[in-house]
């Protein structure tokens, strides 16, 4: 990255944070809801230095992993289902964009219901939350496959299940990729909708704890450890594999 | 005779229309001939060439390669088509060996793509992937893949059309040095007059609305051929004024589609 772009991101995250403290010490909102910036980055400190957010951080991703894996999973074999029937689309594919829209957090209650305050029922919630937008986008992936490739492949004397696993499944990978880091999106949220109304341990349970116990410098400290680690892994792993991917089949 | 058209003919039909592109193509192709199949556009050419292929099938009528009728792709037709259609997750030598996947040792395929690599003068770019060469490069790893197959006739479907002007005349003179190291029979689709007049031992004219054989045209100047060479001229001029017609016909029908429009 340029230096420019890196000098012109931390002027504005310092501006941000004088604005902050300018109000904090103008005394215009109590401090119970609105501490200081100092405040927030102890508290922050404090929750790693103790390891309590380390903790919390560990059972999330362990949340994410086995919920994000189901999803990419079901939502593969959805939408090749979908990508390559279109009988299946035809029947089903309306209701595919239906459940896609429903926001992840109207899954809690569900699962609580169904599973209780068990861990269960969060990787519950991130299944559903990631999987319909995985199959939208495995679908697009099959449908999007260059013509000219299955046509030019069949005159090499490829066809039936050689063609598809060949050609029509490499040939869909950038689309796929997209669909991946859609899916980690939408998983992230959904986790975190799970966790607040969970029984812990999570960031989302400890988050719903200090809201509990009234302490703002934690949420907020929470709330930026949040934004900051869905923004690391867009940037540094679904973003950069998405790009490398779409530069070696030519799309970029 | 090599390659037989039998009376082919193709129509398309929607619910409220048919659409014949062309009827009663009857063509027989020699071994070893470079042949092309000139047209405007609409003409069908390229239809008739995926019919070849097994791409597409005829309505009436059957294609038959060494008394054997074709109904389906295989790999004894290599085809180059406009775009390249290359693989991009695979290498430029992978790509070449992709249809001989499983059936010859990946030893002797290699060897194999190296060979025709080289026909090609790719063989420094064997590692590189298909984002990293330019059009013309791509469109020659193109033919090299169909070149491997070792097919008995090579399809051509105005593989070099997007191609910039020099590109494209280097490519004529590669092509001519594969045709006559290889001995492969040729069946390329042009709409180019003078592309056809430049590569041919035979020129087949095709009309349009409906599609058919309008001329079919034996090119008696010997080779390399210059642009500037008299005959070629001459022919230029002659299958020139034979489509002029044909080229009105179309201009015709889509003013008058116009005009209706309009109204």
């Amino acid at each position: 990255m340029k230096w420019n772009i890196v000098i012109k991101r931390v002027l504005f995250l310092l501006v941000i944070l004088a604005i902050w403290q300018i109000i904090f010490s103008m005394e215009v909102f109590p401090a119970v809801t609105f501490p200081s910036p100092v405040k927030v980055f102890t508290a922050l400190y404090e929750g790693f230095a103790s390891g309590d957010f380390v903790f919390a951080l560990l059972a999330s991703f362990k949340h994410l992993f086995s919920g994000m894996s189901l999803a990419i999973l079901f939502g593969t074999i959805i939408g090749v289902i979908l990508g390559k029937s279109k009988q299946a689309d035809e029947t089903a594919g309306m209701y595919l964009i239906a459940l896609q829209s429903i926001p992840s957090i109207v899954w809690v209650p569900l699962a609580i219901m169904l599973f209780g305050f068990t861990e269960f029922s969060v990787v519950f919630v991130i299944v559903l939350g990631g999987t319909f937008v995985m199959a939208m986008n495995v679908r697009s992936a099959i449908r999007n496959v260059p013509p000219q490739m299955v046509r030019a492949a069949r005159t090499m004397g490829t066809k039936g299940f050689a063609l598809f696993y060949r050609v029509e499944v490499p040939a869909s990978i950038p689309y796929f990729m997209s669909g991946l880091r859609l899916a980690w999106a939408f998983s992230w949220r959904a986790l975190m909708a799970g966790e607040l109304l969970s029984n812990g341990p999570g960031l989302g349970y400890t988050l719903s704890y200090a809201q509990d116990y009234a302490r703002m410098d934690q949420v907020i400290g929470i709330i930026i450890i949040i934004g900051v680690i869905g923004a690391l892994v867009d940037h540094f792993v679904f973003s950069k594999m998405e790009k490398t991917v779409m530069k070696r089949w030519g799309l970029l | 005779m090599f390659l037989e058209i039998n009376n082919v003919s193709k129509t398309f039909s929607t619910e409220e229309k048919q659409f014949t592109v062309f009827s009663d193509i009857q063509l027989t192709i020699k071994e070893n001939q470079f042949v092309s199949i000139l047209g405007p556009s609409g003409c069908g050419k390229s239809t008739l060439l995926s019919m070849v292929a097994g791409l597409e099938a005829a309505t009436t009528g059957n294609i038959t390669l060494q008394g054997k009728e074709i109904k389906e792709p295989g790999p004894d037709r290599g085809m180059v088509f406009q775009q390249p259609a290359l693989f991009p997750w695979l290498n430029v030598r992978d790509n070449i060996t992709f249809p001989l996947k499983g059936k010859i040792p990946q030893e002797e395929a290699n060897k194999r793509a190296d060979h025709f690599l080289k026909m090609v003068q790719l063989s420094r770019f064997k590692e590189n992937y298909i984002f990293e060469l330019s059009g013309g490069m791509q469109q020659r790893v193109a033919i090299a893949r169909a070149l491997a197959m070792d097919p008995k006739i090579l399809l051509m479907d105005e593989p070099f059309g997007a191609l910039d002007e020099q590109t494209r005349h280097i490519m004529h003179d590669e092509l001519m040095k594969i045709w006559q190291e290889t001995q492969k029979t040729i069946l390329f689709v042009t709409h180019s007059i003078h592309e056809a007049i430049k590569l041919s031992d035979r020129i087949v004219v095709m009309g349009t609305r409906p599609g058919r054989v309008i001329a079919d045209i034996s090119v008696e100047i010997p080779r390399p051929r210059k642009r500037d060479d008299l005959k070629a001229i001459e022919l230029e001029n002659d299958i020139m004024r034979l489509l002029e017609g044909e080229i009105n016909k179309v201009l015709k029908e889509e003013l008058a589609n116009e005009v209706e429009h309009s109204h």
